[in-house]
């Protein structure tokens, strides 16, 4: 995916030119400014359809401001619905540095789920204070998720699977396990006519931020955005994906360790997908059961080519799209459309990114030559 | 119509007819696939176009009374979602993997928010030809009853396949696929092939969608679909893009979605969900049997994406 | 009909100078002349099934005078649920929910009645007790006399003796489906059996359509269910020449020849009843189940199919049951695995709490729950 740039490779890994202040911001303006410009070009296509309707599209994006970000309340409901997003864009992210398409989160997020139930319900009455056991929650949720997109990884690498096939596959396998422990081995017999796995202590629970309604897995999905943009832009390992995203070839020829990469990075990528399940089940609903499948991976896909697979940039998408999402009810409540019409919107601002690909490098304007031959 | 106890003769009359009754969008979509990716391009969004194409189907058969025509119908709108998605991809620096997810995504939801008003009422079906008329058992009958759409998939492997080895249409897709600078110094367009190739592939996906609506279930509404779209791309890669593979790929991934409720109705209960999930594992199963470094790129075009 | 706790009758303040749209009410304090009542349906409002029956009795109240609905559909089981009610009251400034899936009940009704005291929360299926907060409640129908009913005439019509009900999930509520549909087939011809396949999902046509074909092929000839949209087993069994009885709705427009009866909701009556009260001022009961007597749930027209002594007996049973206090579950019963469940003398009336724990089927019906 990051052939979706023009630059060489010296620039695709990060490489400055030297120069002014003028020049580094005319390099990164491109990779803001085209994506606002997508954006609203695909609000504009979505607009038009609208009115095609006989729908207003002020109407429409007022309401969406209102039930997404205009009061407290919205931007609580926006940022509560933002934290799955964050995960499972970071799962079709870090893969999507080395050049893969793996569209299987929501397989790695409902075992995560599964799993950090099940530890939870191991460890009730076991006396672990609470801290701990949300900790040992959380990793196997994530050793999970790894193992899961891990496999993906390691059927590309090994066996030649395409990765894309391969990782829906897995996710529509993971939701029929997750089924079947939820309503068989691990049900909880109480849990009568919606099968859960058994509810967790109250001290494993993840709370809310004081002061909100929104719970501490939010700072968590932050916290992971940072560490994984950390990853792929400081670190050597993120360096040596990035020159294999470029091209795997030359990256094998040049003796980059490509099989550690591809297995390493998808299975951080499951990890985080993983511990998208542990938060949804810890916090959100404190047992396991089919809810867990709600769609966030399939999401996660949106979110992570929105923000051109720069794991700083999941942050402010996932929070547009939980804004959206938010304001979906309200639209359909409002303007009486289908709740298909958010799948809409979402779908022409899609197709307007992924267009706008095409832009990178045509624009003088962004060149950083021009401005570094004015310092 | 009351039926003769068959026991457990039920299991493999109920993949028999399942390879039939479920296999057929499989058929179509994997076709219509070939075509693509024989072209160099892939299409993610055919599960997008499929269940567009169901609803496009079943709403010009019911506003016309004419499941023919909402079936010609339907390959007209798949046609002129590939055309959209041709158009975009021949621009440079776009990733046609992303955007097939994109469509994937748009279509279906522009499928739901057009389809709400055809959910409730009812459209006539496409007619089936009774091929089990020799037998007097009742399930026989029933498993046999074959659609036509069926027999016309069958057909078009068969024709695909020949075409692809014995025409010029089919020599200059296969050039165009495996390299575009070959193509154009045979004085072919590439864009234009790819364009054409993906509009085709598309309406034949959304046929598959038309089958889905307009026979089997028979019935529009938002849960039509589990992802045959794109599960029939799976069967793409691993017959090899190889028309006469994908129609067998196809029987055999439609025949191993029965395996659920049949072994349901013979008894064995236990596990389910794990049974239903039979046809996602035996794709995956035999992707990776029959995948390696060296044989995936064998018979692969060389200008596709994915094998690059 | 059970209600808890005893309803507070207030006079019902006929008055026109109400203030502005007041929709926020607390237990039996000032009453409003206009209301907002929120509907929340888990899928798409006309799927023929579960989800249409809801919107339709929501539709009876929009020419009640003073009433405002405001409605959302496919909202899933998530925080989504809890984000769509709070959403409802903050800006809509909806006083009464209802959140219409079974998943909407714990955690998420739960915690908005307890962040919002002064809204009232129905739940449609779940088990209100008395720890919940008060301001919540919930509301269900014995359809699963329905159910009985159908079996009857289903009974009548079956020449291999042999019935099939395609399920989604082995829950109480489906499992007293199944277990009635059967027992009341077996008041006609104790040697009926009924074959069970469950999809495992709430919706999803390709293996509701194979699910009926297998039940076909293994001799069925009268088919039932219990999924989200019956459409799709409704025409592929009547497509096979099965007789079909209907679930949640009416379907009989789908198969006019084929179609025997159906146990329907008449979500109209609860919800009028509810919007009655609440726009009179008055307490809302915490726990409202109701039968066939209450009309709370009702049986679609016989079809043209039915055989005269269906009839008969169709109407003789519902008279009795009209009456009240019917019980389907009644002792001596065993199981299909061959374990007594309910011990000769004991009968389980409608409305008994331990029917709503069910997890057994019962012998005759051929199938396992898991």
């Amino acid at each position: 995916m990051s052939e979706a740039t023009s630059e060489t490779a010296f620039e695709a890994v990060g490489g400055q030119h030297s120069g002014s202040a003028r020049a580094w911001i005319a390099r990164r303006a491109e990779g803001v400014v085209l994506p606002l410009a997508a954006l609203f070009a695909g609000m504009a296509a979505f607009s038009i359809f609208l009115l095609v309707i006989g729908k207003s599209p002020p109407e429409l994006f007022e309401l969406m401001w209102r039930g997404g970000f205009s009061s407290w309340f919205s931007i609580q409901n926006t940022l509560s619905r933002t934290t799955p997003l964050l995960l499972a864009g970071l799962c079709v992210a870090l893969p999507a540095r080395l050049g893969l398409a793996v569209i299987g989160g929501e397989g790695a997020i409902v075992l995560g789920g599964v799993a950090t139930a099940a530890i939870g319900e191991a460890l009730g009455g076991s006396g672990l204070p609470g801290p701990l056991g949300i900790g040992v929650m959380a990793i196997a949720g994530m050793a999970v998720g790894a193992l899961w997109i891990g496999g993906v990884g390691a059927l590309r690498h090994y066996r030649a699977v395409n990765e894309t096939i391969s990782s829906l596959l897995l996710a529509y396998i993971a939701i029929a396990i997750m089924n079947h422990l939820v309503e068989g081995p691990l049900r909880d017999p109480a849990s009568l006519n919606k099968p859960s796995t058994q509810p967790l202590e109250a001290a494993y629970r993840i709370g809310s931020i004081p002061g909100t309604d929104v719970h501490w897995g939010l700072a968590v999905g932050v916290v992971a955005c940072i560490l994984c943009w950390v990853l792929i832009e400081k670190t050597s390992w993120g360096f040596a994906a990035r020159i294999a995203g470029g091209n795997m070839r030359a990256a094998q020829i040049q003796g980059l360790p490509v099989g550690s990469l591809i297995v390493g990075f998808c299975a951080i990528a499951g990890a985080c997908a993983g511990l998208g399940g542990t938060l949804e089940v810890a916090a959100v609903h404190g047992a396991a059961n089919a809810s867990l499948a709600a769609g966030y991976g399939y999401t996660g896909i949106l979110v992570a080519f929105l923000a051109r697979q720069n794991p700083l940039a999941i942050i402010p998408v996932a929070i547009l799209l939980g804004g959206i999402d938010a304001s979906g009810g309200l639209i359909q409540r409002r303007m009486h459309l289908p709740d298909a019409t958010v799948l809409v919107l979402q779908g022409m601002i899609f197709i307007a990114i992924l267009f706008s690909d095409t832009f990178y490098g045509r624009f003088k304007a962004f060149n950083p030559e021009l401005w570094t031959e004015k310092a | 119509m009351a039926g003769s106890d068959i026991g457990l003769w039920g299991v493999p009359l109920a993949i028999l007819g399942g390879a039939i009754r479920v296999s057929t969008p499989f058929i179509y979509v994997s076709l219509g696939e070939t075509i693509t990716e024989r072209s160099g391009r892939i299409n993610l969004g055919l599960e997008g176009i499929l269940v567009f194409g169901a609803m496009t189907a079943y709403a010009v058969a019911y506003m016309t009374s004419s499941p023919t025509l909402g079936v010609l119908a339907s390959s007209g709108a798949g046609a002129c979602f590939g055309l959209f998605h041709g158009w975009i991809c021949k621009f440079p620096k776009v990733n046609d993997i992303a955007i097939g997810i994109a469509m994937m995504l748009f279509g279906t939801g522009f499928a739901f928010f057009l389809g709400k008003p055809f959910i409730q009422p009812l459209a006539p079906h496409l007619p089936a030809l009774p091929l089990g008329f020799w037998s007097d058992i009742p399930q026989v009958r029933a498993a046999l009853d074959v659609n036509v759409l069926f027999l016309i998939g069958v057909g078009l492997a068969v024709v695909l396949w020949w075409a692809f080895r014995n025409t010029r249409i089919g020599l200059i897709i296969r050039v165009v696929g495996d390299s575009a600078d070959a193509a154009r110094a045979m004085g072919v367009d590439p864009d234009r092939v790819r364009l054409l190739s993906t509009a085709a592939g598309s309406a034949l996906a959304a046929i598959g969608g038309g089958y889905l609506s307009l026979y089997y279930p028979g019935s529009w509404n938002e849960s039509i679909s589990s992802g045959q779209g794109l599960m029939a791309v799976a069967l793409v890669i691993f017959s090899r893009w190889n028309p006469l593979g994908c129609l067998a790929a196809a029987i055999l991934f439609g025949g191993a979605g029965s395996l659920g409720p049949a072994l349901q109705s013979v008894g064995l209960t236990h596990g389910y969900y794990l049974f239903y999930a039979a046809p996602y594992v035996l794709t995956l199963a035999i992707m990776i049997a029959t995948s390696s470094p060296g044989r995936t790129l064998a018979g692969a075009p060389g200008a596709l994406s994915i094998t690059k | 009909m059970i209600q808890r706790p005893a309803c507070n009758r207030r006079q019902f303040l006929k008055t026109s100078t109400a203030a502005a749209a007041l929709g926020v009410l607390g237990t039996g304090s000032a009453p409003a002349a206009t209301a907002t009542l929120g509907f929340i349906y888990v899928g798409p409002k006309d799927d023929y099934g579960y989800n249409q029956a809801h919107a339709e009795g929501a539709a009876a109240l929009k020419g009640m005078a003073g009433i405002t609905v405001i409605e959302e559909e496919k909202v899933p089981e998530t925080v989504d649920a809890l984000k769509t009610m709070e959403s409802m009251i903050n800006i809509e400034g909806t006083g009464l929910l209802f959140p219409t899936s079974f998943g909407y009940f714990d955690p998420f009704m739960l915690q908005a009645a307890t962040k919002y005291p002064k809204i009232q929360f129905r739940h449609c299926g779940g088990l209100w007790t008395d720890k919940n907060p008060k301001n919540a409640g919930s509301y269900f129908g014995y359809i699963g006399t329905c159910q009985y009913l159908n079996g009857i005439v289903a009974g009548h019509m079956t020449k291999s003796k042999k019935l099939g009900f395609v399920a989604a999930k082995p829950i109480p509520q489906v499992l007293l489906n199944i277990n009635s549909f059967l027992l009341g087939a077996r008041t006609v011809d104790p040697a009926v059996t009924c074959q069970v396949i469950f999809t495992g999902e709430w919706s999803l046509a390709v293996r509701e359509a194979e699910a009926t074909n297998a039940l076909l092929d293994q001799g069925a000839d009268v088919v039932t269910c219990h999924v989200d949209s019956p459409k799709v087993v409704v025409q592929t069994a009547a497509g096979r020449g099965a007789y079909v009885c209907g679930y949640h709705a009416n379907q009989a427009p789908l198969a006019p020849e084929k179609y025997l009866t159906g146990a329907e909701w008449n979500w109209a009556n609860v919800y009028k009843l509810y919007a009655t009260k609440f726009l009179g001022g008055e307490t809302l009961p915490n726990f409202t189940r109701g039968g066939l007597a209450d009309g709370f749930v009702k049986m679609s027209p016989l079809g043209k199919a039915v055989s005269e002594p269906a009839r008969k007996q169709f109407e003789a049973k519902m008279a009795e049951m009209l009456k009240g206090n019917y019980a389907i579950i009644k002792g001596p019963l065993k199981d299909n695995k061959g374990s007594e469940v309910v011990a000769g003398g004991t009968a389980y009336v409608e409305t008994a709490i331990e029917l709503e724990n069910m997890n057994y089927l019962v012998e005759g019906v051929i199938g396992a729950t898991s």
